[in-house]
């Protein structure tokens, strides 16, 4: 390639790289008025815009009356009527995967939390509280889930359970080896959370309890749990959505019988975009997005 | 360890957090009952497994396609391009692909990202909170929904492509898809909110007072921001580059659906290993070094922000 070529291939790339660079300049240019100035303004609406545009996409194309096109032909219901049962829609995936799907995302997803959120606690109040051997190697382990890419973990996940699969058949690819895959990621999770949350607590309390003769128990039941909840809730939270989001992990660990959402959407994809996919994903955001403002809302309550 | 254990008089005894005093089989016990299982799951299913992936690296391919002995170091020659066939350089041309690939959107997202954070910054506590959630929400939406979305944005007869065909971008019926173009604006949109988020605790605690000082001392806005503000937000920026740049090197679903075949990334090629191709060994070979550039960034990150720092992470 010649140097024009390769300028010529790159212009696209070098001119939205400039224009972003010039907005980005003089929308920070006002920054010493700490209110957002009009251009600071209209940068961050233009990155809403772009962090919002595939949602409202999918979820526009949900009402797309074509089977196989990309572009827009027409309104309807029929995909969602399909989703919930209406077997006369021609197209689209099969109700039973759907279902089998569905109900494989949920019980993964509440199985590997719960035990996660459990272990994980504990292991971040273990952690916080004693100085033991390997302790601060494990706190500096905890790290590595949250920034190793997936890949690596489904593919390291996968190897250790074809050594394991001989001791036993929970390692076979299926729901018990991804409750396990996805336990290991949200632990570490989990337990970062609870101790940071336990880090900002004040230790005179628990001297406190401790003067007015409560025992152990008595500490651990009435003052350091009721503290440090509101950090294992978060936790619980996050390990809950980052096993629905899941798809790399799951993929490389799954059976025949044990596909997930986000795996059934990855398969019809490849095969080709249903339309039936749009509407299903609409009705996950829409879940999603109500399950964020409940949360909102118990978390004002509880601040009142 | 969050706050410092203090020795007690009597020397057989040891302080935990929480002003308890344990002799040290105490400290042990109580150690093992709360934090024990979990330490256990971590080394069991985080570190055996980086091990294992280690020495399969090692491992050659036989006839049956499975792995086997003996230990070779033949997996990263290949890797490094000497094959039976002569001397390719493939997989190190998906290395410096998957690099620039990683850095190119890094990069990108960090120009949104900082008037992002100084305008979320600039409201008041509540609108604050709530501006977060709305740059969270999208993250909660799974990937791969996210990433097909740009399909559309992008197939022959979207606006978005329409319009870049008037422009001369693309030849007319022709889709902005599968592209280097596209895979950009795949990854930038997926990884946007892992850098927002430590970028704007940052900024918010960005103290102000230094700038006022800057200006009494004369200097100019660019001066200010350059060396004043800036400054400050390192610790976010470098916990959200780490928190971008890594995880896009192992990224294979916005490749392998936005990108086309000349697209392919370490992530693909990993993915290939363990699906069509069944070389375990050299797929583990190619996880393996991923892992080991990931443990050492870390490492390195660690020792640099000390532990309170890599709260910044999280």
């Amino acid at each position: 390639m010649t140097p024009l070529e390769l300028l010529e291939a790159w212009s696209g790339v070098l001119i939205v790289l400039i224009g972003l660079f010039a907005i980005w300049y003089f929308a920070l240019r006002r920054f010493q008025v700490r209110k957002a100035s009009k251009r600071l303004s209209l940068t961050a609406f233009l990155a809403f815009g772009f962090l919002y545009l595939p949602i409202i996409v999918v979820a526009i194309f949900s009402f797309n009356n074509s089977r196989f096109r990309l572009d827009w032909v027409g309104f309807t219901w029929k995909w969602y009527a399909k989703i919930f049962g209406d077997e006369s829609v021609e197209g689209g995936l099969e109700g039973a995967q759907l279902l089998l799907a569905t109900q494989n995302t949920l019980v993964l997803a509440v199985i590997s939390t719960i035990i996660a959120t459990l272990l994980g606690a504990l292991l971040g109040y273990g952690l916080h509280r004693y100085r033991f051997p390997g302790s601060k190697l494990t706190a500096w382990l905890m790290y590595i889930p949250v920034v190793t890419p997936d890949i690596v973990m489904a593919i390291s996940l996968l190897l250790l359970y074809q050594v394991l699969r001989v001791v036993s058949p929970i390692f076979e690819p299926g729901l018990p080896a991804m409750v396990i895959a996805h336990v290991t990621f949200q632990i570490a999770f989990v337990a970062i959370v609870v101790r940071s949350r336990l880090a900002t607590l004040d230790p005179a309390l628990e001297e406190a309890a401790r003067d007015l003769y409560a025992g152990p128990l008595d500490t651990m039941r009435f003052v350091v749990l009721p503290l440090m909840l509101p950090g294992v809730m978060a936790g619980a939270l996050l390990a809950f959505t980052l096993s629905i989001d899941d798809f790399v992990i799951s993929f490389f660990t799954s059976g025949p019988t044990s596909q997930t959402l986000p795996i059934l959407i990855y398969a019809s994809v490849k095969r080709g975009i249903t339309p039936d996919i749009n509407a299903l994903s609409t009705i996950i955001v829409a879940i999603t997005i109500i399950g964020v403002f409940i949360s909102q809302i118990l978390q004002r309550n509880q601040k009142a | 360890m969050s706050a410092p254990v203090r020795k007690v008089a009597d020397k057989q005894k040891v302080e935990a957090v929480g002003g308890e005093v344990l002799t040290v089989p105490q400290l042990l016990s109580r150690a093992a009952s709360t934090a024990g299982p979990g330490v256990l799951w971590i080394f069991l299913f985080l570190v055996l497994p980086m091990m294992i992936l280690l020495v399969y690296s090692f491992l050659t391919r036989d006839e049956l396609g499975n792995a086997s002995l003996p230990l070779t170091f033949d997996n990263y020659v290949r890797f490094a391009g000497w094959d039976v066939l002569g001397y390719d350089a493939a997989y190190l041309v998906i290395v410096g692909r998957t690099i620039i690939v990683s850095l190119v959107t890094t990069f990108f997202c960090v120009l949104i990202a900082y008037p992002l954070a100084f305008f979320i910054a600039g409201h008041e506590p509540r609108t604050r909170d709530r501006l977060m959630v709305f740059v969270i929400v999208p993250s909660w939406v799974n990937l791969v929904i996210r990433t097909y979305a740009f399909m559309i944005v992008f197939n022959p007869s979207s606006p978005v492509t329409q319009l870049a065909a008037a422009l001369g971008f693309v030849k007319p019926g022709d889709g902005l898809y599968p592209s280097d173009f596209a895979v950009y604006v795949g990854m930038v949109n997926i990884f946007l909110p892992f850098i927002v988020l430590p970028l704007y605790s940052a900024v918010e605690r960005i103290d102000w007072s230094l700038l006022e000082a800057a200006q009494d001392l004369y200097a100019t806005k660019t001066q200010a921001f350059f060396q004043v503000l800036i400054p400050q937000t390192l610790p976010g920026l470098v916990a959200g580059i780490i928190l971008t740049a890594i995880p896009a090197l192992g990224m294979f679903v916005v490749p392998d659906l936005l990108g086309g075949a000349k697209t392919s990334l370490i992530g693909n090629a990993i993915a290939q290993q363990f699906g069509q191709s069944r070389d375990y060994p050299f797929g583990a070979a190619i996880s393996f070094l991923v892992m080991g550039l990931t443990l050492l960034v870390l490492y390195l990150y660690s020792r640099r922000v000390g532990e309170q720092g890599m709260r910044d992470l999280l």
